[in-house]
């Protein structure tokens, strides 16, 4: 924990979490002929130009046509294969969305649907490019469990995790550059990961916002301020224990995410909060289209950084 | 060893005895006789349920019952026998004629399908694969059958097995887009052993589909996809065993089986307003009896 906190407030390197997935559904891909990616002429921006040239036919490239693409990977899961389904997030969510229900969720077909690029990932291409509902939408599908690894390495175990899982699965896969912040292991889809210890108000981040909830935490400290950092890498379904007793020991949660602040993490901490243990609650998240700007300025714009973290902790504690 | 020889051990082991085929008889007298025992099941159970899609249902029978007796590699007691042939029903909302002729093919007990649409019955107003067996895939919302049926002909194709996929479209349903997205990606991947049906009964919930959004000409339309057309008469059995029975050439087959909605029943023939009007009881006494003939 000290060493991640430690890491987040000097600078250090950053990471395209995609690099990782390509690099990991490869190795994958080696082991179990099972494995084949479907993609929407995504494979440049799903960094799957090698698994193309190792395995031309397990890449099947249906062109830009979303709603095939997901009932494509349905029906190679019927066929006994796990498809890994590439795409750029607010597509796939958004185009697909009826063919992620029915077609995958509901037939509880093993197909990992992977939003490459979410939140604001595609900054300046605008509010159009923006996948910050993908959240909500994917929350409310029954039996989708949806991931959200948060730097390279829980990319990676959250992949190794999916592709045995033989369940449906929505992940996210970062492109906006992160650093570190956790440690090689194996992925653990049923708990939220504390990184940081705190007493005094608990963060609740998830994906690109975890460095950014460690670095408030250093800003906190120094003020006197213990603010505990809850990592939410399984968004559905909620590790309730961990979130309850947070509650329950800081007596105040702010949650932050790339995402709508409708209906992502921040509903889902108060939907299971006010039913369990109510406390004071700020949800940080996008509240709007986004105006121009690429991703770094966009997360400042609307406060999701480190100060408006802290910002936002600092007002519960009062 | 690869997907492919994995699922093939898995065959070898299973189909011998799986596909016995001295069961039943599949001549197309035969079948024509189960076609009629599945019109009047699909009666039985909207009477009872007070509920269902009688026209299509009545409009599909000969098509399911031609493949599911005479042509699908299937096997009621192993329903996933991973070399199967696929059957999906895009147009879902024909489920009774579906579970129908599932029970009747043995791979459920024929009793259930009294408990259609009945409260915490597996049989759903849409198949559900997770409680029917038999049922490959969850339909319902149309536009949805073909991509689906896409994804399991790649999987033979990729893991180096036999099996035939086989899809029912709704004509109403080609207006969905996604289909012809479908139509695309199967035609450029020339996917020859996937054959999708098209039940051609002109009818949509409304109205006609050419008075709603005209769809011919149809064949035309397809065969510019890069599929192998077939026009056929849908009640003609031996007609319809001739086209189901041979895969493309090289290409994906499209079938347009040209059929009345409400087929078999005099006063429901090609009337819109029976796509989903629930029959009375002189109609239910009066249509099973002109399929008792």
């Amino acid at each position: 924990m000290t060493t991640a906190v430690a890491s987040a407030v000097q600078p250090a390197p950053v990471f395209d979490c995609r690099q990782a997935f390509a690099e990991t559904l490869m190795e994958l891909a080696a082991q179990d002929p099972r494995i084949v990616a479907v993609c929407n002429d995504s494979v440049g921006s799903s960094n799957l130009g090698a698994f193309a040239k190792a395995y031309p036919d397990r890449l099947i490239n249906v062109g830009i046509a979303e709603q095939c693409m997901v009932g494509t990977a349905a029906g190679l899961a019927n066929g006994g294969f796990v498809p890994f389904v590439c795409a750029a997030s607010p597509f796939l969510t958004g185009r697909a969305l009826e063919q992620i229900k029915a077609d995958v969720a509901y037939n509880d077909y093993p197909v990992v649907l992977c939003g490459m690029s979410p939140g604001m990932a595609y900054g300046e291409l605008g509010p159009t490019h923006h996948s910050i509902e993908d959240f909500a939408w994917t929350r409310a599908i029954a039996d989708l469990t949806v991931l959200v690894p948060a730097d390279p390495a829980q990319t990676r175990a959250a992949v190794c995790w999916a592709a045995a899982a033989r369940r449906p699965i929505f992940m996210r896969v970062g492109r906006f550059k992160v650093p570190a912040v956790t440690e090689d292991g194996p992925f653990d889809p049923d708990r939220i990961a504390e990184l940081a210890a705190g007493s005094d108000v608990t963060v609740v981040a998830a994906g690109t916002m975890v460095s950014r909830a460690l670095e408030a935490h250093s800003l906190l400290a120094a003020e006197g301020i213990a603010a505990r950092v809850l990592n939410v890498s399984t968004l559905k379904p909620l590790d309730a224990e961990m979130l309850v007793r947070a509650a329950r020991e800081t007596g105040r949660i702010v949650t932050a995410e790339e995402a709508s602040v409708h209906g992502g993490l921040g509903g889902a901490v108060a939907e299971l909060l006010s039913q369990s243990h109510p406390v004071p609650m700020r949800i940080l998240g996008v509240p709007e289209f986004a105006p121009t700007g690429d991703t770094a300025f966009l997360l400042d714009h609307f406060g999701l950084n480190a100060a408006g973290i802290a910002a936002a902790a600092r007002e519960l504690v009062g | 060893m690869n997907a492919g020889e994995s699922s093939k051990a898995a065959t070898q082991a299973r189909a011998p005895a799986a596909l016995a085929e001295a069961d039943f008889d599949r001549s197309p007298a035969s079948l024509g006789e189960v076609a009629k025992q599945i019109r009047r099941s699909v009666i039985t159970m909207i009477d009872k349920a007070g509920m269902g899609h009688v026209g299509g249902d009545l409009s599909v029978t000969d098509i399911l019952t031609a493949l599911y007796f005479g042509i699908l590699r299937v096997d009621p007691a192993v329903p996933d026998w991973p070399d199967r042939d696929r059957f999906i029903l895009s147009k879902g909302h024909c489920v009774g004629a579906l579970y129908s002729v599932l029970a009747k093919r043995g791979f459920f007990d024929e009793a259930l399908l009294a408990d259609f649409l009945a409260p915490l019955s597996p049989l759903n107003g849409h198949p559900n694969r997770r409680k029917v067996p038999g049922v490959e895939a969850n339909t319902g919302p149309l536009g949805h059958g073909l991509p689906i049926a896409i994804g399991s002909a790649i999987a033979a194709r990729l893991s180096g097995c036999n099996w035939r996929t086989f899809v029912v479209l709704g004509d109403g349903e080609l207006q969905e887009g996604s289909n012809w997205e479908a139509a695309m990606c199967a035609g450029h991947r020339g996917l020859e052993r996937l054959t999708a049906i098209v039940d051609r009964n002109r009818l949509q919930q409304g109205a006609r589909t050419e008075e709603t959004n005209r769809l011919e000409p149809l064949a035309d339309k397809f065969t510019a996809f890069g599929w192998d057309v077939l026009e056929v008469d849908g009640h003609d059995m031996p007609a319809l065993l001739d086209v189901f029975g041979a895969s493309g050439d090289g290409r994906p087959r499209c079938v347009i089986a040209h059929t009345s909605k409400g087929r078999g029943v005099s006063f429901m023939e090609d009337r819109v307003e029976w796509h989903h009007k629930v029959p009375n009881a002189d109609q239910v006494a009066a249509a099973l009896k002109e399929l008792t003939v």
